[in-house]
């Protein structure tokens, strides 16, 4: 067997650090080993989406990373994003819109949503579909969720607005 | 799916990826965005006991283009390739095929070097290479090496590269003319079940040059010499449109798999191109 590493990461803000098998999956690191259970496995395949985590600036499906590759790294998942108490837009869209059914790919399509409008700050209905095509919900018919992104993306716009 | 255990490298320079490659050949791989080789190890189709991930390596990543050549590092990702604005002017068909890749998640991770040295017939940049006679330049023990892509391909999963090289880049000379990739695919994120890149110049209303390449038609990708030849020095009327056509289907080869039986994409293969052409040409 390999030998462990020394891992360090940020995630969520926080300094990580463990020793791993470099051929853990990220999503296993996420979820077994630090309880951070909001990305979700669905398909553990790179087809789904459920496990999106944003790494170094980009969405990553984190069911397709080891943990090796992830040293050094800094990671957002869904709690790093908004809390029950403190919703982000996006989550509060979600809600008011009925984004959502079961909530099982919920986290990840909301992850993915904040780099989309981080890059794309204004996008067309086109747009949002093209861009959360790595996401797949099987509740909503995703019309609900194309909804509650472009009303996050008018409200953050309108708020970033107001402050200038 | 846990992958078999592995010993992992994260090199600083070019010299500490052919090392660990020389001490353990064929037993060592390096990773570049993974997004080909992890679902593989993950199945157990791979086992890699020496992984060198390529992402601290110097010098592989970045875009240039002079005098009239486009340079891509092999560690640029299928997102920048979208994002980068002189890459957009000097060859938009780069990213007309990149948005055609799978999904963002995986644009941001995949890399040019692993889309053409993977050797999956479904794979699209191999066939774009192709079609703009691209040059691929590899390094290893013996010092550095450079392939022509139409020379690269042998048969699935197996190119020119020998075990111990690095691909560090691909470079093609600017296309000039008309442009379009052109993929029939199942659903978003799916590899293709045919594709064409068509480059073509016009000369008072003339074709003078034009290059076609085929993607997942064959157990590698397919430049039809014949298929361009039969639109040079015509208007690219129909005639002409289907005597590419027909030259295309006598150098493809495809295979029943679950994206048809081998007439279905033969047909999809016609009508993929036949869609490229006249794009190209109204673009020409
Ligand atoms: C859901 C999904 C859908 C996809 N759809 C498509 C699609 O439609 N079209 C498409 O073209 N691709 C598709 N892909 C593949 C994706 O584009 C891959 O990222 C790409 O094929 C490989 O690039 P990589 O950087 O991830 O390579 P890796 O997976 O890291 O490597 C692939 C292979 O190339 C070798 N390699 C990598 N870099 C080098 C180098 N510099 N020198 C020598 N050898 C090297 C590796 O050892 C490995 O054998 C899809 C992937 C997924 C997960
Ligand atoms: S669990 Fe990672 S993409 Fe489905
Ligand atoms: S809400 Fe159930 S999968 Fe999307």
């Amino acid at each position: 067997m390999a030998d462990k590493m020394h891992i360090k990461m940020t995630v969520n803000g926080e300094e990580q650090e463990f020793l791993a098998e470099p051929r853990e999956l990220l999503i296993h690191t996420l979820r077994e080993r630090l309880d951070i259970t909001g990305p979700h496995i669905g398909c553990e395949t790179t087809h789904c989406g459920a496990c999106t985590v944003t790494i170094d600036g980009k969405s990553v499906k984190s069911c397709t990373m080891f943990v090796a590759q992830a040293n050094g790294a800094d990671v957002t998942t869904i709690e790093g994003i908004g809390d029950p108490d403190n919703l982000h837009v996006l989550q509060n869209a979600f809600k008011e819109h009925h984004g959502l059914q079961c909530g099982f790919c919920t986290p990840g399509m909301i992850t993915r949503a904040t780099k989309l409008l981080e890059e794309n700050p204004n996008p067309t209905e086109e747009e949002v579909r093209f861009g959360m095509a790595g996401n797949i919900c099987r509740c909503t018919g995703y019309q609900n969720i194309v909804k509650s992104i472009l009303a996050a993306a008018s409200e953050m716009n309108a708020a970033k607005e107001a402050a200038e | 799916m846990i992958p078999a255990a592995f010993e992992y490298y994260r090199p600083k320079d070019m010299a500490g990826v052919l090392a660990v490659l020389e001490e353990h050949g064929d037993d060592a791989r390096v990773l570049a965005g993974g997004h080909s080789l992890i679902p593989m190890m993950k199945l157990r189709m791979a086992e890699v006991p020496h992984l060198i991930d390529l992402q601290d390596v110097a010098g592989l990543t970045g875009i240039t283009i002079e005098n009239g050549t486009v340079r891509l590092g092999t560690m640029t990702t299928q997102a920048t390739m979208i994002d980068d604005a002189a890459l957009l002017a000097a060859a938009p068909i780069m990213r007309e095929a990149a948005l055609q890749i799978a999904d963002p998640q995986v644009r941001y991770m995949g890399t040019v070097g692993g889309n053409v040295a993977n050797g999956d017939p479904g794979n699209d940049m191999p066939g774009l290479m192709q079609c703009l006679d691209a040059t691929f330049h590899l390094v290893g023990p013996d010092g550095d090496r450079d392939v022509a892509a139409r020379e690269f391909y042998e048969a699935a999963y197996m190119t020119d590269r020998e075990d111990d090289e690095v691909l560090v880049a691909v470079s093609f000379p600017a296309p000039e003319g008309g442009y379009a990739y052109e993929k029939q695919k199942r659903k978003i994120g799916d590899y293709a079940t045919a594709a064409a890149a068509v480059q073509i110049t016009k000369e008072n209303g003339v074709c003078a040059t034009a290059s076609i390449a085929m993607t997942n038609l064959s157990d590698t990708p397919i430049y039809s010499e014949e298929a361009g030849e039969a639109l040079i020095g015509t208007s690219v009327d129909e005639a002409a449109v289907e005597a590419a056509v027909a030259a295309m289907l006598g150098d493809i080869d495809p295979t029943e798999d679950n994206r048809g039986p081998i007439e279905f994409k033969r047909h999809a293969a016609a009508v993929i191109l036949r869609r490229a052409i006249a794009r190209a040409w109204s673009r020409a």
